[in-house]
């Protein structure tokens, strides 16, 4: 048995493990902390996969700012009075759904053709038109550019959604707890020392992004943990839901991708076409647009509408 | 085969998302404005769409970014697509004609909450419905998809209420499950043709099928299925239906409207894309029924509760959990391979016809319910004594709203419900038949709930909560005429709606 099989069954083992630890712990904390785990394990599959793009997702969404999300969430859920756990029927009929579809999609996958149908080689075919290296770049930017930027409209949606959620009274008030700076030295060190490294960290990944793994994803969620430090420290105040920079920032990416985007029926005949000869350029352009807008969507749905204060 | 009016389906799907990005980086004043000046813009392109489909009798399509699928993404209008288009755009623009006046930002005031995340979740809808009425690649699919849900959801909680938030909550639960129902599904496909787009999913399944020894790979119906729920979920058909009438009747009146009239609509559009876009020829029979069978179901039990409900918002909300219902008849009955293809076709027709008619009337009737509900300050059903008399325009148009639900003649819900009538009755799937049938009656009897004590006298000493201005009251009466008129609209018109669309009956296997 090679040491890379041992190593591949130990993290199967550990991902599964962690999954049951996380669905059956008691306390939200807990639970939490198992779904955190669960995310960057999951992203070492990823990189185990050789999907060294989708692990960096991974990573940063899945365990990262889902786990802020998550915790945000569980610390607003001080009313226990509310909470009753759901009955012993429905957990087991939800229980035995998951299983019945789980177990239908293993022996589905079990039977799909393998080596299975892939579209690699035309990816990798069509990479000198849009002037860039890394193939799955490409595919988000060029050859499925309108998914990108119609999930960038979902997300600026969710943005919408969370501050439609802010009451009347509180429109254009700072989003709580963030609006009074907590004096905690730890977090305040901390914050003055990452931040620097985390931001040039995140604008590398977006950089090397057009040649090998990384992007405007993976870099925006960076820095937009980054700016969660900086204000978690008190260093700088969020921006209310009514700040016009924080709205031009927000659509600055979509909006450029777009205006590309038609500009390409001018320049190369199509809409969301480059011309070879800026191509590179222009997709670094919009890559580097959309981090920034990346980066405060994803601060915005974490830090969540202001709340009425009490 | 790129057609020159293929720029035409990215001007579609791009108006609403241009108008997103205005208002989001304007001034508040400008909100309302820049929403409302693109519905105009939006209806001249779905027309012109539709015209196009119309003149050369079949699809467009346009490769976007010169990448043809299946490494790139393409974009595909016929003839259903440019009736939902056009659909899609006449009830947006009287939603927003209605809520011109009550979502319009304050005069040298900070800007309000409501009326931004109104405008801007308006806009997020259309932009989905485009989306989905003109993809034709199944991750696209659910990028639409995902853009609907996200504006929905929030504008179903967008007064705030304690009881609308749980509404949207549950809404936003079945909608994610469905979403991830969808998207399991789509990789499957993915996995096992290597392609996501429809038509070519639709050739190498066809393909496959008439090999000398036909391969169905076991992933193609799991696919189908999971696919199938999650859009379900989305429609609200019967048993998923527990979302709907919190959602639909909590939200504010036009974008009650919305939802009911067109966003259910469009999961319901995609199950028929794939039903019959990816296999056409190969709807599978006992789904089809089974499909069917959860209609009449549908019809029964909203009817009933329907009749039941003490409040008129939820009234109308389970009526629409009732005439979705009828829309899972065309499964059978469009591809009964028993059936001759005149039949087939009628009950095509018959099914489009439904979900336009009832687009029209029921957000007509959402719309009146509102102005009812604000003229009253309550929206009991047992308080609505005299309300004909204080708003005779509203009144009306419910009537002839609720009369293209019963399926009264001359009406588009009276044809529609014919066209399915007649297909059923001669396909000998009588059952279907005495559902529908059935189903007017009970709309009959939860109309006439509604509309006897609306017209009987006034409580004496009564005084209006709000006076209700005629511009708002004649919208919901443009579009309950609308579902009347369109049983008036030439029989050659139907043809558009089987211009571009597959070979559906006929061969089908199981």
């Amino acid at each position: 048995m090679s040491a890379a099989l041992i190593l591949d069954a130990c993290l199967v083992l550990l991902v599964l493990a962690v999954a049951v630890w996380t669905i059956a712990a008691r306390e939200t904390f807990p639970a939490i902390a198992g779904f955190v785990s669960y995310g960057l394990l999951l992203a070492i599959v990823w990189v185990r996969l050789s999907s060294v793009d989708v692990a960096l997702t991974e990573a940063a969404i899945g365990g990262g700012a889902t786990g802020v999300l998550l915790l945000g969430a569980a610390a607003r859920l001080t009313d226990r009075a509310g909470r009753r756990p759901a009955g012993i029927g429905l957990r087991i009929m939800a229980g035995a759904l998951c299983l019945a579809i789980t177990a239908a999609l293993a022996f589905v996958i079990l039977t799909l053709p393998d080596p299975a149908p892939t579209l690699a080689p035309q990816a990798v075919a069509g990479l000198p038109a849009t002037g860039v290296g890394n193939p799955i770049t490409a595919v988000l930017v060029a050859y499925r550019g309108i998914d990108t930027l119609l999930e960038k409209i979902v997300l600026l949606l969710a943005v919408i959604g969370v501050w439609c959620l802010t009451p009347d009274d509180s429109w254009g008030a700072l989003p709580a707890p963030w609006g009074t700076a907590r004096q905690d030295d730890a977090i305040v060190l901390l914050a003055r020392l990452l931040a620097p490294v985390g931001v040039v960290v995140g604008v590398y990944i977006v950089w090397v992004g057009a040649d090998d793994p990384g992007g405007a994803f993976q870099g925006g969620t960076i820095l937009a943990a980054m700016w969660l430090l900086v204000m978690m420290a008190g260093l700088i105040a969020p921006l209310p839901a009514t700040s016009r920079r924080l709205r031009r920032v927000l659509v600055a990416g979509p909006a450029l991708f777009l205006a590309v985007a038609f500009a390409g029926f001018a320049m190369s005949g199509d809409f969301l076409s480059y011309p070879p000869a800026y191509a590179k350029w222009l997709i670094k352009l919009i890559e580097a647009a959309l981090t920034l807008s990346i980066a405060a969507m994803v601060g915005v749905l974490v830090i969540g509408p202001a709340v009425r204060k009490r | 085969m790129l057609q020159a009016g293929g720029s035409l389906l990215v001007l579609a799907l791009m108006l609403p998302v241009i108008g997103i990005l205005l208002i989001m980086s304007l001034d508040a004043r400008h909100t309302g404005k820049i929403a409302l000046a693109l519905m105009p813009a939006g209806l001249a392109v779905a027309l012109a769409i539709a015209a196009r489909v119309w003149t050369t009798q079949a699809g467009l399509e346009y490769f976007i970014g010169g990448w043809a699928p299946p490494l790139g993404v393409a974009l595909r209008a016929d003839g259903i697509s440019a009736v939902m288009l056009v659909t899609t755009s006449v009830v947006i623009g009287a939603a927003g004609l209605f809520a011109r006046a009550e979502f319009r930002q304050p005069d040298n005031q900070p800007e309000a909450r409501a009326p931004l995340m109104f405008w801007l979740l308006l806009l997020g809808i259309w932009a989905g419905l485009n989306a989905v009425f003109l993809g034709g690649d199944l991750f696209n699919l659910y990028v639409a998809l995902e853009m609907l849900t996200f504006a929905a959801v929030p504008l179903v909680c967008l007064s705030g209420k304690a009881e609308t938030l749980a509404a949207a909550l549950r809404y936003l639960l079945f909608a994610l499950l469905g979403s991830a129902l969808y998207l399991l599904g789509a990789v499957l496909l993915f996995g096992a043709y290597g392609t996501l787009d429809i038509a070519l999913l639709a050739a190498r399944i066809a393909a496959q099928a008439n090999m000398a020894s036909p391969v169905w790979p076991l992933a193609l119906w799991v696919a189908l299925a999971l696919m199938t729920v999650g859009l379900l979920a989305k429609t609200a058909l019967f048993p998923l239906h527990l979302w709907l009438p919190p959602a639909h009747s909590g939200a504010p009146a036009a974008a009650s409207a919305v939802l009911s009239a067109l966003v259910v609509k469009a999961s319901f559009f995609l199950i028929v894309r794939l039903w019959f876009g990816m296999l056409p020829g190969l709807t599978p029979w006992l789904g089809a029924q089974l499909l069917a069978a959860l209609g009449a179901a549908a019809i029964l039990f909203g009817s009933v509760l329907a009749l039941r409900q003490a409040r008129l918002k939820l009234l109308v909300a389970y009526s629409t959990v009732a005439q979705i219902g009828y829309l899972f008849f065309v499964f059978p009955l469009a591809a009964n391979p028993a059936a001759s293809t005149a039949s087939a076709a009628l009950a095509w027709t018959g099914g489009w016809m439904q979900l336009v008619s009832h687009a029209l009337a029921k957000a007509a009737m959402f719309m009146a319910a509102g102005l009812i509900a604000e003229t009253l300050g309550h929206d009991r059903i047992a308080g609505l004594g005299g309300v004909a008399r204080v708003v005779p325009i509203t009144v009306i148009a419910f009537a002839l709203a609720g009369a293209s639900l019963m399926g009264l003649p001359p009406s588009g819900g009276f044809v529609a419900k014919l066209l399915l009538l007649s297909a059923a009755v001669s396909q000998g799937l009588w059952f279907w038949a005495v559902v529908m049938l059935l189903g007017g009656l009970l709309a009959g009897g939860y109309l006439f709930r509604v509309l006897s004590p609306a017209l009987g006298p006034l409580p004496a000493g009564w005084t209006p909560a709000a006076r209700i201005p005629r511009d708002r009251q004649a919208v919901a009466l443009v579009l309950a005429l609308g579902a009347v008129l369109l049983g008036f609209a030439p029989l050659k018109s139907y043809d558009l709606l089987q211009f571009g669309r597959p070979a559906i009956a006929g061969a089908v296997t199981r």
